[in-house]
């Protein structure tokens, strides 16, 4: 997989857990923090966390998207039954966070920390290393003030104790705080690279006498080092983004692709639209999509559909199954045709004739609802036993009645897409 | 042919990281990559193959491949120390190795003095490791194509693994020989298109790289692009990009300071990233439009604006890439390479079997079960169906010995039968020499089998041999009197009557449940009722000579088999054929087995029979021969 994001609340955990390991005691943390969810049961939770009654709260969602306060999603200064009372009010609640509407499910609380100054620090991966940026001004849209920051990169695998932080900081430091900083610097890199991020934002912390408290905080983890990390990580949670709200076809297709080797994808754009894909290939059905965006045809486009990776006859006529159903579930309130395009580059090894297998067996169980909702499907393919492929696809399109046209290789990959929409 | 010879390397051009001449150490044991790598070199006419050498952690020694229509052997060593010991002239490596091992390897590969390029095929390595790499390369001087990627292709010299495909589609795209068009490709997937699309329209690709879909490939764009500017051969390049990461921009860079002079046709996929609502992760793994000039749209107009050919959609990469070489010709900087007529490669036997244009008889034929296909069938059921509807042992039995769908009623049988020849205590000689074999330490299967070699015509025996008696008598059409009095004029005994104890006032409560449940539920009972009827003789001379259980199994065995449609003479067949001793070794075998982990349990010693169990009886001196 990739780089993907994480909680605050498991980055700030993780942070209190390994705390002394890398800050030692100059100053501390003591990670008071607790998550809730909708099986939270509000009313228990100061039973195991005495602090909850006795002092101040922040209360916000933790669902991996920035600028709640912003959005005004953040509750300060809050008792606890203030703070049960705003979270009852959100969760469970749809809510609009830029252009994108998902369910508040996840909500953090924590003690509420009075302070003056704020800073900031994130630490990104880079091809060359690792950078280090850090402002004397955090708790505001960082881009805003970005003059202020200082960035130092720590080439890969050079030791951050070889670095003259001190050196480094932006010139508006007070210096009573250099030392401090120096130190977490070091203590968060070492944090940082040791425990296999590949990005963590803290914006803002906060300085309260000897202690620095992280307020807000943002992570990212390159979860392809599991097998290194896993002891340290413990039972590490990757959330889907906020705004990832699967469709129950969408879910099925997910279930399918997770339990088999292969890969499936399915994401439903325009339930209404007339241009369904189902395209072999990860990079493949990029650029289907893409073309179909590209020659004009955006509002006609309804899904991004992949398989790839081999997978079975029966994963296969699932999959088509599912997309066939969508498609064909009403007809065109104007009455135009719709459009289903099997495409695919050149496949390396895979019997193309034994991947339409599936797709065959799905055309032939929607005969009826193809030609009642006027689809008209396009095949363009390549790869070994491709004629033969073909060749099932053109009888078939014979056999049901519904028209099928079928390219190969000699007929550039995408041309389909304007053969089918630009009524040639 | 023993080992390939090796010739020193002749000094390689900078820019070249693979050609006709490279030698490679493929680590992994991938036998078919291999194979197709040896076939590329072959259709490119290579003098030699490009594997001199398979690193294989866990096996070492030769492995056979073919070489055209000959077969070689290649050395196979168990680690990259050896390899380059043996071939200090390879300077390739395909890393094969998984997402694991491969970072330890690609390391210990681009700290060796002799291997100058690692191309590593796994998906999933750890970003910070392949970060880790890069640095090692940069400081020697090397190179790494990947991670996550299929590797790429010199066209008419080497390939990478599996790059490009079968081999008819390798020549239908020309790259059995160079071209003049080179191309970087983030997408593995989309290299076979590409090298489609270069084909139908410029003289061909000269080398094609897949960097991989990874945030930090070993290789990026400029890396190879710079390679390919400096390359003389190559007269024009395209580029694959892809939405996320800002790699491309160094092409644009690089463009602008005219350090690329060469025509250049551009693409970044991706470009439908606006449309989705929320971010949505694309296969790869630096496929994330992060900020603005991350997004396909904003690279290929960046590219474009640098003097790239860009089309307006991928639907018109094709007409791009034309127009480009089409120029180029015009300008007369270009003679268009010829085309060159590849040899043939026999078709693997498996290929041609499949696309069904030869056949051969079959050396074995079966028809009782198959296990290929997604699932294992029993004479055509499905073993899900076998246990979903509880078809039992005798319903296997059935499937596997008579290929029969068998009635509840025989099923049942059956597992009487089984049950009830399961075990017969430890003193009788099977279950006595299993336990004597076991007791000498040998293994589970040899004391089975020991104990399953006294099975015969004494030991077990007598339900085949009832069977055999009874019905060679009931199917002559024989009275059962005859029968007695025959067998007692021949002097043998019949099979299956007579008990050490049991008698008529003392029945064989085995027998009684047997035969009352045959007379209930079986279609046919002709055998056990002529044993009967024998029985009613032989017991009137006197009064233990019953049918006992082996005659009774043995003889029911028969009506079961008459019961579920068998003729006469095929339960003849089945009788020769053994299938009574079929049972009872089936039964049996549970007790022998159950005797043997008994004494394993107990820890036996071995078994030595006591002298004064012995009588010894050796006469002083041997008998002279007259």
């Amino acid at each position: 997989m990739a780089q993907r994001g994480i909680r605050e609340y498991n980055g700030k955990k993780m942070l209190a857990k390994y705390w002394t390991e890398y800050f030692g005691k100059s100053f501390s943390y003591p990670g008071k923090i607790v998550l809730v969810n909708p099986n939270t049961k509000l009313d228990d939770l100061p039973k195991k966390h005495k602090w909850l009654n006795e002092e101040k709260l922040v209360v916000k969602p933790d669902q991996l998207f920035g600028k709640r306060g912003k959005h005004g999603l953040i509750k300060a200064n809050a008792s606890f039954a203030e703070a049960k009372k705003w979270i009852k009010e959100r969760l469970n609640k749809d809510t609009t966070v830029g252009k994108v509407k998902d369910k508040l499910t996840h909500f953090i609380i924590e003690p509420f920390v009075p302070h003056k100054g704020e800073f900031y620090i994130a630490i990104k991966s880079n091809r060359d290393g690792d950078t280090i940026y850090f402002s004397n001004h955090g708790g505001v849209d960082i881009e805003s003030v970005w003059k202020t920051v200082a960035e130092i990169l720590v080439p890969i695998e050079e030791d951050i104790n070889k670095i003259n932080i001190v050196s480094k900081l932006p010139k508006d430091t007070p210096n009573e705080h250099k030392k401090m900083f120096a130190e977490f610097i070091k203590g968060l890199f070492n944090f940082y690279r040791e425990l296999g991020y590949a990005y963590l934002e803290i914006n803002p912390f906060v300085v309260t006498g000897k202690n620095l408290v992280p307020l807000d905080l943002v992570a990212r983890i390159d979860d392809t080092a599991h097998f290194e990390y896993s002891t340290k990580w413990g039972d590490l949670p990757f959330p889907a983004p906020f705004g990832r709200k699967l469709s129950k076809e969408e879910k099925y297709v997910k279930t399918m692709d997770e339990k088999s080797g292969a890969s499936l994808k399915l994401t439903v754009l325009n339930p209404k639209g007339r241009v369904w894909t189902m395209v072999a290939g990860g990079g493949g059905s990029v650029i289907y999509t893409d073309t179909i965006v590209d020659l004009g045809y955006r509002d006609e486009l309804a899904n991004y559909g992949e398989y790839s990776g081999n997978p079975t006859t029966d994963l296969t006529y699932e999959y088509a199954k599912t997309i066939l159903d969508l498609m064909t579930r009403e007809k065109d309130p104007k009455g135009r045709p719709k459009f289903l395009l099997v495409g695919g580059g050149i496949a390396n090894f895979t019997d193309v004739a034994k991947t339409f297998t599936g797709i065959t067996m799905a055309l032939r169980d929607y005969k009826k609802k193809l030609k009642d909702t006027d689809v008209k499907i396009y095949v363009r393919r390549g790869g070994p036993n491709y004629q033969e492929g073909l060749r099932i696809m053109k009888d078939l399109g014979k056999e049901l009645g519904v028209p099928i046209d079928v390219y190969g290789p000699e007929t550039h990959m995408t041309r389909i897409v304007d053969m089918a929409l630009g009524g040639k | 042919m023993t080992k390939p010879k090796s010739k020193p390397n002749k000094t390689k051009k900078d820019y070249i990281i693979m050609d006709k001449n490279t030698k490679a150490i493929v680590f992994g044991f991938q036998q078919r990559a291999i194979q197709r790598m040896l076939d590329f070199d072959y259709i490119c006419r290579r003098e030699e193959p490009s594997v001199v050498v398979i690193v294989n952690p866990t096996r070492d020694g030769m492995h056979k491949c073919f070489w055209g229509t000959k077969e070689i052997l290649i050395p196979m060593v168990r680690t990259i120390d050896e390899a380059i010991k043996m071939h200090p002239e390879a300077d390739f490596m395909v890393n094969f190795a998984s997402f694991r091992s491969a970072f330890p390897t690609s390391k210990e590969a681009l700290l060796t003095k002799t291997i100058r390029s690692v191309a590593i095929i796994a998906e999933g390595v750890p970003e910070r490791r392949t970060k880790e790499l890069i640095k090692i390369a940069k400081e020697k001087n090397k190179w790494i194509i990947g991670p996550a990627t299929v590797g790429g292709i010199a066209a008419g010299g080497f390939r990478i693994g599996n790059t490009a495909g079968m081999l008819d589609n390798i020549v239908a795209s020309k790259l059995h020989r160079a071209g003049s068009v080179a191309y970087v490709s983030k997408s593995g997937g989309l290299s076979n298109e590409l090298n489609n699309i270069i084909a139908m329209n410029t003289d061909g690709v000269y080398e094609g790289v897949a960097i991989g879909g990874d945030r930090y490939p070993g290789s990026t764009f400029i890396d190879h692009m710079m390679r390919y500017e400096a390359n003389p051969d190559i007269k024009m390049m395209v580029l694959l990009g892809e939405v996320g990461g800002v790699d491309e921009y160094e092409v644009v860079e690089a463009m602008k300071k005219g350090r690329i002079k060469k025509p250049i046709v551009a693409w970044c996929i991706g470009t439908c990233s606006k449309v989705f609502p929320a971010e949505v992760q694309f296969g790869h793994a630096g496929a994330r439009a992060g900020a603005e000039r991350e997004t396909a749209d904003v690279k290929n107009k960046a590219l474009k604006k640098a003097g790239a050919y860009v089309p307006t959609s991928f639907d018109d990469f094709d007409k791009q890439i034309s127009k480009a070489y089409t120029k180029l010709v015009k300008s007369g900087k270009h003679k268009p390479v010829p085309e060159v007529e590849p040899p043939t490669i026999p078709i693997d036997y498996d290929v041609a079997l499949k696309q069904g244009i030869i056949r051969r008889p079959a050396n074995f034929i079966a028809t009782i079960s198959d296990d290929r296909g997604e699932e294992l069938r029993y004479c055509g059921v499905k073993i899900s169906k076998i246990f979903e509807e509880k078809w039992g042992l005798g319903g296997v039995i059935g499937l596997l010995w008579f290929k029969k769908n068998l009635p509840s009623w025989a099923r049942e049988f059956i597992e009487r039968v089984v049950l009830l020849t399961a075990d017969h205590g430890p003193a009788v000689s099977g279950a006595h020499n299993s336990i004597i074999a076991s007791r000498a330490g040998k293994d589970l299967i040899s004391s089975l089998v020991s104990g399953l070699l006294t099975i015969g015509p004494r030991f077990g025996g007598a339900v085949q041999g009832s069977a055999d008696h009874f019905t060679k008598y009931l199917y002559a059409g024989e009275e059962p009197s005859f029968m007695v009095k025959e067998m007692k004029s021949k002097n043998v005994n019949i099979q299956g009557i007579g008990h050490r104890i049991k008698s008529v006032t003392n029945p064989d409560v085995r027998v009684t449940i047997m035969v009352d449940f045959a007379k209930k539920n079986f279609p046919v009972t002709e055998t056990l009722d002529y044993a009967l009827s024998v029985e009613k003789l032989t017991t009137s001379k006197r009064n233990n000579l019953i049918l006992n259980v082996d005659g009774c199994i043995g003889v029911l065995c028969c009506d079961m088999l008459r019961g579920i449609g068998y003729s006469r003479d095929q339960v003849h067949e089945f009788v020769e054929l053994g299938i009574l001793n079929a049972f009872f070794v089936l039964g049996r075998s549970i007790g022998f087995m159950g005797h043997i982990m008994d004494q394993k349990r107990l820890k036996s010693r071995l078994y030595r029979h006591p002298w004064d169990d012995i009588q010894y009886m050796m006469p002083d001196k041997p008998e002279k021969v007259k």
